[in-house]
This record gives C-alpha cells, structure tokens and sequence, in this order.
C-alpha cells in the first residue's frame, strides 16, 4: 500500500479547498481542473483522427 | 377467433407499430455512417456506459443499508467505484451535450431525442445532489444545511427536504434512477428510430 500513501502526498485529499476567486466568480481548484479537461477532451474530440476513418471511407 | 377480430387487438396493433418503427435491423444494426467514425460519436455510449456501473455498484451499495460501507474496506471500494463512475458518467455526459449542441442534433425530426436527452440530465442531477446529500458523513451534512436554504427560498422545502435522510434516500435509490434509466432507454430508441444526426456538411449534401 506504499504507492497510495505516496499518492495521498501528493493529492492531499484532507485539507481546505483551494478556491479561485475572481470578481463575482468563484470555482473550486479541483472543479476548475475537471472544467478544463473536459474543453481539453471537447477539442481532442474533434480534431484527432478516429482509428480507421480513412479506410471507411475508402471502402465506401 | 377472425383474422379481423385478430387485427383490432391492442396487442396486434402495437406490435405491427413498434416492429414498422424498430425493425430488429434499426434497434441493433451492422453498419454505421461513416461519419460516426468520429471520436465526439463515442461519448453518448460512454454515458451509457458509466451509468451501467453506477447502476451495478449502487445495486451492491444498497445490500445492506447506508451506513455499512464507512467502515467495510470492500464497502470503501464499492462506494469508490459509485463515485468515480458517477464523475466520469457527468464528465462524458456533459462532453456528449457540447458535441450534440454544435451539430445541432435536434435536426430532422429529432427534437424529442434532444429533449429526452434534456430532461435525463436534469434527473440525472438530482440523482447526483441526493447521492451526495445521502453520503451519511459531516460532507453529506454540509451540503444538505446548505441546501437546504436554497430550496426553502424556492417554496419546495416542505416537499423536498435535503435534511430529511429517509426522503433524500427515497429519491437517490428508487424514483431519479427509474427516472434516469427510463429516459436514457428512451433516448437509445429514439436514436435508433431517427438514426444518429449527421454532420452539417453530410445533411447538405444528402439535401441536394
């Protein structure tokens, strides 16, 4: 059980939340974070090839 | 029994319905557009997905109560799985509306897909608020005394009351999942019926 307490040093999951604060908006470190990777996913979506297009096509 | 007598049932009737909607072909096809073949198609099935372990882990959360799983290790795991599909089940979910709201997926005579889809995210969000609310924890506690306000200012506190464990319980393990899993099967059928929306390029081009 090494690998999870070096995990839960490096995520510490016990302590405050860390919050950004910015005029009249306020997130979450860790909400910002999820908001984040899923624009990033969002995008992957849309511009990574999709395994095997090409050849549906030409098969088509 | 008459062949015309056989042709008014109810049964007979709604079975020449469904089968004329959802031929077996439709309901569980081969082959797919070639514009599925994209990674933004992927995530409607990722949200399914999820919610199959959301289901399957809640049914083994559910054996023995809200409670034993504070202190069982194996309690500890499946709740941990429940949550963590949960996290992915709203992180695909949310990546699926993006993607169908830009393609504009109510196209073609799909608005009741679109709307199902509409309304198994908002129940979808009471399952998640009542699952946290019914965590049996200080967090569960927080959270409910929060929310409490805020439902008391929109006149519903006597109705729906977050501190009331019994109730929030009620509604996380029985009413929002048959709510949830209805509309989701629902939406599935009504994506098979009309077919998966096209592109904007591929509509036009079908078009002319």
């Amino acid at each position: 059980m090494g690998w999870l307490s070096s995990f839960a040093t490096i995520f510490p999951l016990n302590n405050l939340g860390h919050y950004l604060h910015w005029h009249f908006l306020l997130i979450s470190r860790s909400n910002l974070i999820v908001t984040i990777l899923m624009v990033a996913t969002f995008l992957a979506a849309l511009f990574l090839p999709f395994p095997g297009r090409r050849s549906r096509k030409e098969n088509q | 029994m008459s062949t015309t007598e056989i042709d008014r049932q109810w049964t007979t009737r709604l079975r020449r319905r469904a089968a004329g909607k959802l031929p077996p072909e439709k309901l569980l096809p081969d082959t797919q557009p070639t514009y599925v073949a994209s990674w933004i198609y992927v995530f409607g099935v990722a949200t399914l997905s999820s919610l199959i372990v959301v289901i399957a882990t809640g049914c083994v959360l559910a054996l023995r109560g809200p409670y034993w799983w504070h202190g069982s290790p194996y309690g500890h795991f499946v709740n941990s799985l429940h949550l963590w599909s949960v996290e992915l089940f709203f992180f695909a979910m949310v990546v699926h509306l993006w993607g169908k709201f830009f393609m504009a997926a109510w196209r073609g005579g799909r608005s009741l897909t679109w709307m199902t889809g509409v309304v198994t995210f908002l129940a979808s969000i009471g399952a998640g608020f009542t699952g946290y609310v019914a965590q049996t924890n200080f967090d569960s506690q927080w959270i409910s005394t929060q929310a409490k306000d805020g439902i008391n200012s929109g006149g519903v506190g006597a109705y729906f009351n977050p501190l009331d464990l019994g109730q929030m319980l009620m509604w996380h393990i029985v009413l929002l999942p048959i709510a949830a899993v209805v509309l989701t099967g629902l939406h599935v059928l009504l994506v098979r019926i009309k077919g998966v929306v096209p592109p904007f390029d591929e509509s036009a081009e079908a078009a002319q």
